[in-house]
């Protein structure tokens, strides 16, 4: 296995700047996630890292060396994709077989044999070897595609979004498998991805990628708790971060998108560090209280049942909060409920710059 | 808007029996949530509600009438697709004022309906664009718009937020309920994913392998699910199942889960409710709980068993850890931050009220654990 490591690259396509100044650097056996909307860049960076496209600026690092120049092949890289591309007419065994058939490779039968079967059975796919693989099931058939990286022992997994076809439950069982995968591998894996969730199940460390530019890296307790900037406080959580702008007025913040004032503590205040005047305030929602002594009065706009919990979206005038509650508590859409915020749990923007304050 | 009903419904695909003689009310301006797996026959089921698909056997009911013989466009039922379908050739305005157009109503009233969906939905600035100029998301609203725009007795959508990114989804599902409730609809909907289904039901359907497995509030299906799949198929993550053999005296009842990998206290009525319930003594049964049920502590407690912390996963406002109970891996929920780190010893308690027994046999829900 080896690490990765992209410094200051940028990729150019004719007119458009797909990416910019991305440096990352992944240890040897981590699980880094690379997590942003479409149209991020993240198949990009995978593209440029795998030696299908070259950087305009900058080099790419594998094992310590630079293989800006190498072709794809010459990386030892494996690629795993959304949609499976699995030759349809081929056993489970002979498409497994098929990576080490080449003749640059030149691998005895029997070593191909033994990869074979070890990868199957990580997989537990061994009663699977002799079916066809367009009769297997979509979970089947990313396993196999999985297992078509295995047994290259490459020095490194590139994963663009291989879950994003299948069904939620087969996706949440399956991040598991590879995670574990990864962990009994100790495999180099960068992961790349647009679902939040999957990024802090599954990564060591989270890149936060937006039109082409890293915005953060951290492990997924940094990117939830210390957001660099106003995107990743939005993209990484769910539900999304509530932000509001305002104006800080000595012990409360009066919000521009409506009537709201938030009452501002002490602690609250530490949180904002030495700004003043306009701000934008974060909260999540698990930091919204709900209940008769609470501050602020608001109608419920909708209710969400998520078995555990509620996500209780509040109206008050324009402005739309979401509050996470347990779900013993009954509330009623349209009904009138009262809310107060943790002041400790309060995030601070530059609501120009979007970065954090405090 | 209509009540629908579903009647003995059977559908096969050549040899293959994809609709299990299905039964389902549907009442009046009810949402009305088709959950399960691929395959499963959902949007077969929601496809033959509108007339894409004809059934083999059974009735099709919408407001008492049988309308299994009609042709889709004679239902008055609207369909949402998962790809949208909007015609390419044609601004947002044209592809909501199509139906209209086709019903031949006069050009003031069209115009008066279009504008008034598209400001519903938020998209009155898209109007004059075309499909390729728009995100998926402002196309799926257009697809709704153009199914909304013709009030009709029925919304059928299947799938239609799955091709979204995950942030965007989230958006479109509060979008999907408020516009339910403004337009009093009643609406079918398709999906796979359960976390979409509770959040939109009013009571979810799921279905596996063509059969009805239950039919319930989100709350129903979630704290009582009537058998194994069910109990497995909703709430992420996903329940813990283990086997269990249950042995009581006047004192209590203790549950062994596992191969012997672990015993836990319970009441002793559990033991009698279970035996009420069709368990026979000494039968081994399948044991269920949500990572929420498994409850954790950092010292030593009355009721809890000290165990191992394997992988914690941080997932922002809470965590889930893996517990090995001797052979047997639990997953806790627990708050962030709440196990320092893998390899620490906790102690842990099964929370009576939320465990649940299936026979192993049949998989069938036996009584659930007391109520609180």
């Amino acid at each position: 296995m080896a690490g990765i490591r992209l410094d200051d690259v940028s990729k150019v396509f004719g007119g458009h700047t797909a990416l910019e100044h991305l440096s990352l650097d992944i240890a040897d056996g981590e699980f880094f996630v690379l997590l942003g909307p479409t149209g991020a860049g993240k198949t990009t960076t995978l593209r440029l890292i795998a030696g299908l496209e070259k950087p305009t600026t900058g080099t790419v690092s594998i094992g310590g060396e630079d293989v800006s120049t190498w072709s794809a092949a010459e990386r030892d890289v494996a690629l795993v994709f959304q949609h499976y591309s699995l030759y349809p007419r081929y056993t489970v065994r002979e498409n497994l077989e098929f990576p080490l058939k080449s003749n640059v490779r030149r691998t005895p039968r029997a070593e191909i044999d033994a990869r074979v079967a070890k990868a199957a059975k990580t997989l537990r796919i061994e009663h699977l070897l002799d079916r066809k693989t367009d009769r297997l099931s979509g979970g089947e058939m990313q396993r196999v595609s999985i297992g078509r990286a295995i047994v290259r022992e490459p020095r490194a997994f590139l994963m663009d979004e291989p879950l994003s076809n299948l069904d939620a439950k087969l996706r949440e069982a399956l991040r598991a498998e590879l995670k574990d995968l990864q962990m009994t591998l100790g495999a180099t894996v960068l992961f790349v991805t647009h679902d939040q969730v999957e990024a802090m199940s599954m990564g060591d460390r989270v890149g936060v990628l937006n039109e082409g530019r890293i915005i953060q890296i951290g492990t997924p307790y940094e990117i939830y708790n210390k957001p660099r900037d106003l995107f990743v406080a939005g993209f990484v959580g769910s539900p999304a971060m509530n932000v509001l702008e305002g104006e800080i007025a000595g012990d409360r913040i009066v919000v521009r998108q409506g009537a709201l004032e938030l009452p501002l503590e002490a602690a609250g205040r530490a949180r904002l560090g030495a700004a003043s005047g306009a701000v934008a305030v974060g909260i999540r929602s698990e930091d919204i209280r709900l209940g008769p002594d609470q501050p602020i009065a608001a109608r419920v706009h909708d209710v969400e049942n998520h078995g555990v919990e509620q996500v209780v979206t509040l109206r008050v005038d324009d402005c739309q909060l979401r509050a996470t509650v347990p779900a013993i508590h009954p509330v009623a859409v349209e009904s009138t409920v009262r809310f107060g915020l943790d002041q400790a749990k309060l995030h601070g923007f530059d609501p120009r710059t979007g970065l954090r304050l405090g | 808007m209509a009540d629908i009903s579903l009647v003995d419904i059977e559908k096969f695909f050549g040899e293959s029996y994809v609709i299990r003689k299905l039964n389902l009310e549907i009442r009046h301006k009810e949402f009305v949530v088709l959950l399960g797996p691929s395959g499963c026959g959902k949007t077969t089921t929601l496809r033959a509600i509108a007339g894409l698909e004809e059934i083999d056997a059974g009735e099709i009911r919408i407001d008492g009438k049988a309308v299994q013989r009609l042709q889709a466009a004679d239902r008055d039922i609207a369909f949402v697709f998962q790809l949208y379908a909007l015609y390419p050739h044609l601004t947002a305005y044209e592809n909501i004022a199509f139906p209209l157009r086709a019903m031949r109503e006069n050009r003031t009233a069209i115009d008066g309906q279009v504008k008034a969906v598209a400001k519903a939905l938020g998209i009155t600035h898209l109007l004059g664009k075309r499909p390729s100029a728009l995100s998926g998301g402002d196309m799926q609203r257009v697809a709704i718009g153009r199914a909304l725009v013709r009030r009709p007795k029925a919304m059928l959508m299947d799938e239609p937020i799955g091709s979204l990114d995950a942030k965007l989804r989230e958006g479109m599902r509060t979008e999907l309920k408020r516009l339910h409730l403004e337009n009093d609809s009643t609406t079918i909907y398709v999906t796979h994913d359960q976390i979409e289904a509770m959040s939109l039901a009013d009571r979810i359907a799921i279905m596996n392998d063509g059969v009805l497995q239950q039919v319930g509030s989100p709350g129903d299906v979630y704290r009582n699910p009537a058998n194994l799949f069910v109990a497995q198929f909703i709430g992420s993550p996903v329940m813990n199942i283990t086997a269990a053999a249950v042995a009581a005296d006047d004192a209590a009842t203790t549950v062994t889960i596992g191969a012997g990998d672990g015993a836990f206290g319970f009441s002793p009525e559990l033991a009698r409710r279970l035996g009420a319930a069709g368990a026979a003594p000494g039968e081994e049964l399948t044991l269920g709980i949500r990572p929420e049920g498994v409850v954790v502590a950092r010292s030593a407690a009355p009721g809890h068993v000290p165990v191992e912390a394997h992988i914690i996963e941080p997932l922002g406002a809470y965590d889930i850890v893996d517990l090995k109970v001797g052979r047997q891996l639990l997953r806790a929920r627990t708050t962030s931050g709440f196990v320092g780190r893998p390899g620490e010893t906790v102690w842990v308690r099964l929370d009576e009220t939320q465990t649940h027994f299936f026979s192993t046999r049949t998989g069938v829900a036996l009584a659930a654990g007391a109520r609180a």
